[in-house]
């Protein structure tokens, strides 16, 4: 299992590529790798909710848009830190979140996803309604600058770069610990079967209140972190293809573990840029030309699918046990060690026990799991 | 690696330059110290994005996604015209690359692709850059790099504020003077008619609500509909212009949403006069969009027919004067590069305004700094191919003041009265412009112009 010493230690291991890169390389992939940072934080937050508490979100732009607004707000109006502004825009998602979670609560599969989907289209249009609040469809300036103790040339990528990551990098600490406490193993019951884990004594709509809390809270992050990075915040921005696209994301990297949400952040920021590369390289007209990153982005979503039911991480590790037999220890969120099975995109739609492998029996370390929930 | 590449390949040239320039002194101490005038200087990299044989620009241009249909053109288009300028001599023989891309209209997205194209890509300019929203989103991180942003697709006012934003120029007529001037038409040829405002609830239908107010008396507009981009039900809206017995309609709206005004108008049995904003009303996007509106709920209308009669604002020539110099040269340049597009109102915009940044740039002399084509512009343009003059000044950085009043009659504009001229105030005159319209030059390229 993953202990918290390992996390940590994986933790500042990427940190440190992190810092190595952002020197090394140019201002435009510092710009990259906070944009990927952002990307991170948001997906992390769905996969947590979809993986682990089998719920579905299609308006995690939404709470993105929330955490957005606040930060600009503050830093407009009272020029709070940005850490403080961090903190009171996770506070305020946090509380958003558990709203919608109430409702969502008493929703499953398809209808659950419709009415976040409501939430995704909806809730950036109240910045319509209150241009003088919220600056219309202009929206809202941010202005975010280097810390004067790093000197006057320190690019501000770079220092972009670093904020975005140390929040992404923390976010995933926190939610890899959550994923596997008591609050987490609760989740994966609920997921698997909620009548059981209630009848197991765990509070299912507690639960997965709780899921849409911790995923909002990440979106609301992340919608703070890309108020610094553009330096706008407008509703333009936080439509409801941002709101798919977090959801693509975490199912092309896989739904199964958080490290998913690195390989889907990383499809959703590089793919366009390199397929547009790509494309202009080639002198492709430009009716051509534009579509091909969307074309390219469809390419590897279907490709994924196909060859890695799982997402991408999901891939990887069914490669490494194909090489390394499947004596590797179980670092999905998978309650059974001996399936190798993590959660598909399968449970979008379908939650509870129609999901995944045919139910079996309870096995031991789940009835642990329960106990330890229940004690 | 680009970088390191590039700062060597600055590194020889500079060597070069100076190698040539001490020889030039050795050997020509006969003649004069100004011998190597800027004439004929050595073509150098003076700046980020240039080098001795090209000047790349960049744009973010929504060519897919919700703004596309019509405005994807206008980035092809001003390629055209860089592409005919390139094989006919370039600036000064350096050929211009233009690299515009995809935002989908998007903030986010833009500020990625401007990113891109000024950290990784160093181009010496952003140019032509689509929408208030989008193009807000770069608005400080151009002025903070120092990369000159010019001509900015969007007729919001923001663009002009050159004590915060040097670097950023505006170019077409602001939505408040076009409503200052369509205002004062209304306010004169229907003084004893009720008026009714349809507009797009953002800066560009505010600010022409703005300058329509300053002009038409509070007590003549008897309805206010505004309507949002994303909701596409505006039955509402028209029901209550309708019913507050609006005999004219002033809209400030996108194509879409006025072919959709025209549609609804058409099936609750009202025929307002209209009076719309040159935004909306390109004749053959428009004609388009309303034919094949009614095509999708199954009627069969003449788009181009119905929006005859519709009064609008135009700051260039008529596509419809086919003798006129101008028209003639984008025709040419639109068959022989951009043929596959449409011939309408947004080609002639990616051209006019293509044809602006080459003035500019050949104002900004020989080995142009990014500071020199800020200072050339604000030294003033020429008109070209515009039919009101510019505002650009070191204290001014909008663009065109002033437009014309016409009527769409079967598919192009008719101009009606003369050029009108004003400013974005409540108080400000509007004037008859008295200047002439300038030709376009035989060669179908600018040359440096003396500052105006």
């Amino acid at each position: 299992m993953w202990t918290l010493p390992r996390r940590l230690g994986v933790i500042i291991v990427l940190a440190a590529i992190v810092v190595f890169l952002s020197v090394k390389l140019n201002a435009f992939r510092d710009y990259q790798i906070a944009e990927i940072a952002v990307y991170v934080t948001a997906i992390a937050g769905l996969t947590v909710l979809t993986g682990l508490s089998g719920q579905i979100s299609l308006g995690n732009g939404a709470f993105m848009a929330i955490g957005a607004y606040t930060t600009a707000l503050l830093l407009l109006h009272l020029s709070w830190p940005f850490y403080a502004v961090l903190v009171v825009a996770a506070a305020i998602t946090a509380v958003s979140g558990a709203v919608v979670g109430i409702a969502a609560a008493r929703l499953r599969g398809p209808y659950l996803a419709g009415a976040t989907l409501m939430l995704g289209v909806a809730l950036p249009s109240i910045a319509y309604a209150w241009p003088g609040v919220f600056g219309g469809d202009q929206g809202l300036n941010v202005v975010f600058t280097t810390p004067s103790f790093l000197g006057a040339n320190f690019p501000l990528t770079r220092w972009q770069a670093w904020v975005c990551a140390a929040v992404a990098l923390v976010t995933l600490l926190l939610l890899g610990n959550l994923g596997h406490s008591r609050i987490g193993r609760n989740w994966r019951a609920v997921r698997d079967d909620d009548v059981a884990a209630a009848l197991d004594g765990v509070n299912v709509a507690a639960a997965r209140i709780r899921a849409f809390v911790v995923s909002a809270t990440s979106a609301g992050l992340a919608g703070a972190l890309l108020a610094i990075l553009t330096g706008l915040v407008a509703p333009g921005a936080y439509t409801i293809t941002l709101s798919i696209a977090l959801l693509t994301g975490a199912v092309i990297g896989g739904l199964g573990s958080l490290a998913g949400a690195l390989w889907g952040s990383l499809v959703i920021v590089l793919v366009p840029t390199y397929a547009t590369d790509v494309a202009t390289s080639h002198g492709l007209s430009s009716s051509v030309g534009a579509n091909i990153p969307i074309v390219a982005y469809g390419v590897v979503l279907i490709l994924v699918m196909l060859v890695f039911p799982q997402g991408i991480q999901g891939g990887l590790r069914r490669i490494m046990i194909a090489f390394f037999g499947p004596n590797q220890k179980s670092r999905t969120w998978r309650t059974a060690p001996a399936n190798n099975v993590t959660p598909s995109a399968d449970t979008l739609l379908i939650s509870g026990d129609e999901t995944l492998s045919p139910p079996e029996p309870p096995d031991k370390p789940t009835s642990q799991h329960e106990k330890e929930g229940t004690s | 690696m680009k970088r390191s590449q590039r700062l060597r390949w600055q590194g020889a040239a500079l060597i070069t330059a100076t190698a040539l320039a001490v020889a030039a002194c050795s050997s020509s101490s006969s003649s004069t110290a100004t011998s190597t005038s800027s004439s004929n200087a050595a073509l150098t990299a003076s700046a980020p994005g240039i080098t001795a044989t090209t000047i790349t620009i960049g744009s973010h241009q929504p060519l897919t996604g919700v703004a596309a249909p019509g405005y994807s053109e206008i980035a092809p288009a001003s390629n055209a015209y860089f592409q005919y300028v390139n094989a006919n001599g370039g600036i000064y023989g350096r050929k211009i690359i233009y690299k515009y891309l995809d935002d989908a209209y998007n903030p986010t997205t833009t500020s990625s692709v401007v990113h891109q194209l000024v950290l990784q890509d160093n181009v010496y300019a952003i140019f032509n850059g689509l929408g208030t929203p989008t193009h807000l989103a770069v608005l400080s991180f151009l002025n903070s790099e120092k990369v000159p942003d010019v001509f900015v697709a969007s007729g919001c006012e923001c663009w002009n504020n050159p004590s915060q934003y040097p670097e950023t120029f505006g170019w077409q007529i602001d939505y408040v003077r076009e409503g200052k001037i369509l205002g004062q038409y209304v306010a004169q040829h229907f003084k004893k008619d009720k008026i009714g405002y349809f507009y797009q609830n953002d800066e560009f239908g505010q600010d022409g609500v703005k300058g329509l107010d300053y002009e038409i008396p509070s007590s003549m507009v008897v309805s206010r509909q505004s309507y949002v981009p994303t909701n596409v039900n505006i039955a509402p809206q028209v029901a209550a212009l309708k019913a507050s017995g609006a005999q004219v309609v002033v809209a400030f709206a996108v194509p879409a949403f006025l072919a959709l005004l025209k549609l609804y108008t058409l099936k609750l049995g009202y025929n307002p006069a209209l009076v719309a904003s040159n935004v909306g009303t390109d004749p053959i996007t428009l004609g388009g969009l309303v034919s094949s509106f009614a095509k999708q709920s199954g009627a069969t209308l003449n788009g181009s027919a119905l929006i005859n009669g519709i009064i609008t604002d135009y700051y260039a020539p008529s596509l419809g004067s086919t003798t006129n110099s101008w028209i003639a040269l984008w025709k040419k340049v639109h068959d022989q590069y951009d043929a596959k597009a449409p011939f309408d109102g947004n080609v002639q915009y990616g051209m006019q305004a293509a044809y602006t940044f080459v003035q500019a740039m050949f104002n900004a002399g020989r080995n142009p700094t990014r500071q020199d084509l800020v200072n050339a512009i604000q030294a003033g343009l020429p008109q070209g191919p515009i039919l009101a003059p510019y505002a650009y000044s070191a204290t001014d950085h909008a663009g065109m003041t002033g437009a014309y009043i016409a009527k769409i009659e079967n598919g192009v504009f008719v101009q009606e009265g003369p050029v009108l001229v004003t400013d974005t105030s409540a108080t400000g005159a509007i004037t008859t412009f008295s200047g002439t319209e300038q030709q376009a030059p035989a060669s179908g390229i600018p040359s440096a112009s003396s500052s105006s």
